[in-house]
């Protein structure tokens, strides 16, 4: 049984209780009182298919699939002004992410959509070397979408890669590998036990 | 009435750049001469201890009982210029003259001009008066009545007792306690404010037992009040059929609320279900409950999905709906929602609300006490509940924007409060009226039951603001009904809570016991508390035309046999509105009537009509015109030095033949400036206000008769923040004098 159908039995119609037992910051979802504070101080609201105001009642209102479907908590973009303006308090750019990655593990998240995949591709380069190598994050960016529009898009930033080397604000030579951190692989195995524990959470919430 | 040698002392004060602006020694001549004051003294600080040892010695040595002081306002000062021996007017020189006149050579003359009229009114008016005392038919009563014996009732009660006063409690049903004795919890009234609460309703029924100075009477009710405050008869009439009277001083009405009837909701299909309730209803199903879980009626199975329905026809337009919002079921429902997450365990519950109210610090605390236990909130508009073995809610989700059905074991409609007062005095003057002007009754008008039965010409009970409640002011003076010594207290007055009805109890106790103390003492109550001036009248004059016993605002007059007026001195407010009612003019105060005001336009000095210098008479409402005016006044606001004002008690007071006489003695134009009347009334005296725009309205006739233009007299509603407008307006009667011409009445 996946995940999710487990959670889906478990919670059976309380989307609420299972956002507040394994989404980060999820168990103050409970405490929004819908003012709407939040979708008016998003400068992407209206980007957004729903508001973070929304998203909340959703929950409430036992809307799992949209919810975790949804594209809407991947456009978030951290700028923390509804956690600055939200009058309860509530870190509605942690819950958004929270969110986010909830519906990644359960494999509900929207394929498409471009931010999940800047998100693993950040991850992933991050997790190489345990830093972010930011020449080859930058050259995964300009091929994302293949290989002729990968080298247009490097032509036409020829000159800012110019001036970024003579500024030495770029190393070309990080793309033979890169430089990583001192212990790399105690870096590694503690990422992975706190994937292994955060799993078993989930796996022991679903039970 | 007063029968003395009347000795004018008249005191001006040279301070606060008095003696700078004006001519100091004209207006002494002025004062001796056309004001005829004997004794006539000028200080440069009359208000000072020295100069106030000046008056009071004059007085003490028999050489003055009338005093007129040139100074400051009558706003001024009432403490150093309070002469309880003598009668003491004011002319108003500082506020009323040279500060809403430019110090400058070629206003001087005009200046002085209106000093100079202030002081010969402020002589007049000495003159015509007489020191006011107490009628003399007064007694202290200690005792209170509190009707109703629920929360708001035992509070005032208590309160009233603690302050060592008698209170007879009546209370209608068998036991005292009311709605909040059927409550299993109530809403938290102490820190942090997360849980409901117990109620603790045993112990104040206890303590109001065990008081000394309260007598409860159960199983009663009243079935005549007759008499004023001070000296109420009030008889009360047991259940079993025996009755006994009680001489009260003052009255405490609490007779709360009704729930409101559901069934005139008929989509919520209340009668349909007996797993439909009330918010009341749900009180007795977690009483039953005990410490288990809540079951439902219709089959005793544990609770374990709930719907609360906010606002059932409150706030609405539709035919049967109460127009208003009761304020404080949403803090119910939350109370009741978390009865189920206390004792049901893993019940849904789930709150659909309109627009949330949970007041306070206490109240936001609350809420999120609600939230944290796991209640949905959600903003959703309820259009059904479908009865059945299952119930289903309809509803539209208002911020999703969506329709849903939900399904509940259990649901429970939040209806509102409906407040339980007797029927209102003046209800017919509200209904629709046929060609004849008789009112058109409603076909299907349920019949109230009185319940202080009172023995007043004006009906048997308290008037109602609007939807039932009693009226009072509910910013300016709470608990203050139109009959006087009898307060309002709790729900009746306005919907509310546990924690505002006790509040509001203590608030009527003290009220009711002011009123008694000053019934006692021959005094007015609000506003002009304190007054010792009381209507007199002249039985030979009066033509039994009704209309004092009728304008009354506070039904202060009753009818004898033969249709004369019966003055009960102390319900009066001492308002004088049956004193501008009376055609015939024979009802006066000791300290204002016809004459006070008369000949204080009469000695103003009109100018004849060649020196372009018109005379504009402003009769303004003494607690919020006047007030204003000074204000401007304080504020060096200028306006016509043409205008001579004249406070008056209050608009309603003002009778047709002052502006008679002022018109035909040459004054070009009036300004009357009243308070705000209406729904939304700011009339000190309720109503006085209207009777004078409603007598007003007609001057036009009056106007006709002497050839004169209808704009010569202007009434307007001044509150008392109209600093600005109220100067604007004197200054806009100017200027259409300057258009329309002078008086052709001058002489």
């Amino acid at each position: 049984m996946s995940l999710n159908t487990a959670m889906v039995e478990k919670y059976r119609n309380n989307f609420l209780q299972e956002v507040a037992g394994n989404v980060e910051e999820g168990d103050w979802v409970k405490m929004c009182m819908q003012c709407g504070v939040c979708a008016g101080s998003c400068p992407l609201g209206n980007a957004w298919e729903h508001t973070p105001q929304k998203l909340f009642m959703m929950i409430r209102a036992n809307k799992r699939d949209e919810v975790l479907t949804s594209d809407s908590m991947w456009m978030c973009t951290s700028c923390y002004n509804c956690i600055v303006r939200c009058p309860r308090e509530l870190p509605i750019t942690h819950i958004m992410h929270g969110l986010a990655t909830y519906a990644k593990k359960l494999g509900l998240a929207p394929q498409s959509n471009p931010t999940q995949w800047f998100s693993e591709t950040f991850w992933n380069n991050m997790m190489k070397k345990g830093r972010v190598n930011e020449l080859k994050l930058g050259l995964s960016l300009y091929f994302k979408d293949g290989f002729v529009s990968g080298i247009k898009e490097s032509i036409a930033h020829q000159k800012l890669g110019m001036n970024m080397m003579k500024a030495k604000r770029m190393a070309p030579m990080e793309i033979m590998g890169g430089h990583g951190v001192k212990d790399l692989s105690g870096l590694q195995k503690m990422i992975k036990k706190a994937q292994d524990i955060e799993a078993e959470r989930l796996e022991a919430n679903s039970k | 009435m007063a029968n003395y040698d009347k000795k004018l002392g008249a005191y001006i004060c040279s301070g606060c750049g008095i003696g700078d602006r004006l001519d100091v020694s004209q207006l002494e001549t002025t004062a001796k001469r056309d004001g005829k004051a004997a004794n006539c003294k000028t200080h440069d600080f009359l208000c000072s201890k020295a100069g106030v040892e000046m008056i009071q010695k004059d007085i003490d040595d028999g050489e003055v009982n009338h005093v007129i002081i040139g100074g400051c306002s009558r706003r001024s000062k009432i403490e150093a210029f309070r002469f309880p021996e003598a009668a003491v007017t004011r002319a108003n020189l500082r506020e009323g003259c040279i500060w809403i006149r430019p110090d400058n050579d070629e206003a001087q003359e005009t200046t002085q001009e209106m000093a100079d009229d202030l002081i010969r009114m402020a002589c007049a008016e000495s003159k015509y008066m007489n020191i006011p005392t107490a009628s003399g038919e007064q007694e202290l009563n200690k005792t209170l009545l509190v009707v109703g014996g629920g929360i708001t009732g035992m509070t005032t009660a208590l309160e009233s007792a603690k302050a060592g006063y008698n209170v007879v409690l009546v209370e209608k049903a068998a036991e005292l306690g009311g709605w909040m004795a059927q409550l299993h919890k109530r809403t938290p009234n102490k820190m942090p404010y997360a849980a409901p609460q117990d109620t603790g309703i045993d112990a104040t029924i206890a303590a109001v037992n065990d008081h000394a100075n309260i007598t409860v009477h159960l199983n009663t009710t009243v079935s005549k009040t007759e008499g004023a405050p001070g000296r109420f008869k009030v008889e009360l009439a047991v259940e079993s059929g025996s009755a006994s009277t009680v001489d009260v001083g003052a009255i405490v009405q609490a007779s709360g609320f009704n729930m409101f009837d559901p069934a005139n909701v008929p989509a919520m299909n209340h009668d349909k279900s007996a797993d439909i309730v009330t918010n009341m209803e749900l009180e007795a199903l977690a009483n039953a409950a005990g410490d288990g879980p809540i079951k439902r009626p219709s089959d005793g199975k544990q609770v374990s999905s709930v719907i609360f329905i906010q606002n059932v026809g409150q706030n609405s337009e539709e035919e049967g709906h109460l127009p208003y919002h009761s304020g404080i079921g949403d803090m119910v429902s939350i109370k009741q929602a978390m009865y189920f997450k206390h004792l049901n365990g893993d019940c849904d519950t789930t709150i659909l609300f309109d627009n949330l109210r949970t007041p306070g610090a206490a109240g936001e605390d609350f809420y999120r006490a609600g939230q944290d236990a796991m209640v949905t909130f959600r903003k959703g508009i309820a259009s059904e509940v479908v009865a059945g073995g299952d119930l289903e809610v309809k509803f539209k989700d208002m911020i999703l924007d969506e329709e849903f059905t939900e399904s509940a074991d259990l649901v429970v409609l939040d209806v509102g409060m409906v407040p339980n007062s007797g029927p209102d005095p003046y209800a017919a003057d509200n209904l629709p009226k046929d060609e004849d002007g008789n009112p058109i009754e409603e076909e299907n008008a349920v019949s109230v039951e009185s319940i202080l039965n009172l023995d007043y010409r004006q009906g048997t009970d308290l008037p109602h603001l609007r939807h039932g409640f009693t009226d009072s002011h509910f910013i300016c003076f709470p608990y203050e009904t139109r009959r006087t010594g009898i307060y309002s207290a709790g729900p009746v007055r306005r919907p509310m809570d546990i924690h505002q009805t006790m509040e509001d109890a203590a608030g009527a106790a003290m009220k009711a016991i002011q009123a008694l103390e000053n019934a006692g003492k021959g005094r007015a109550a609000h506003p002009r508390s304190g007054d010792l001036s009381y209507p007199l009248f002249r039985k030979e004059g009066c033509t039994q035309c009704k209309r004092c016993t009728v304008e009354c605002p506070f039904g202060a007059i009753n009818e004898d046999e033969k249709g004369f007026p019966v003055f009960n001195e102390s319900r009066c407010r001492r308002c004088g509105t049956c004193m501008g009612a009376c055609p015939v003019r024979v009802i006066s105060f000791d300290n204002y009537s016809v004459d006070t005001v008369g000949q204080q336009i009469k000695n103003v000095d009109i100018p004849d009509e060649f020196d372009e210098k018109p005379r504009i008479l402003v009769l303004a409402c003494e607690n919020d015109a006047y007030p204003a005016l000074d204000m401007a006044g304080q504020n060096g606001i200028e306006y016509s030095s043409f205008a001579r004002i004249i406070p008056v008690r209050c608009l309603g007071s003002v009778n047709t033949i002052w502006l008679t006489d002022a018109l035909n003695s040459g004054y070009d134009g009036i300004v009357l400036m009243g308070c705000s009347k209406g729904d939304e009334y700011q009339c000190h005296f309720v109503k006085g206000s209207e009777m004078a725009h409603y007598r007003m309205g007609k001057i036009a006739d009056t106007l006709q008769t002497l050839s004169l233009e209808e704009e010569r007299v202007a009434t307007y509603e001044v509150a008392i923040t109209d600093i600005q407008r109220a100067p604007k307006l004197i200054n806009d009667m100017a200027e259409t004098i300057e258009q329309i011409g002078m008086s052709p009445f001058k002489f």
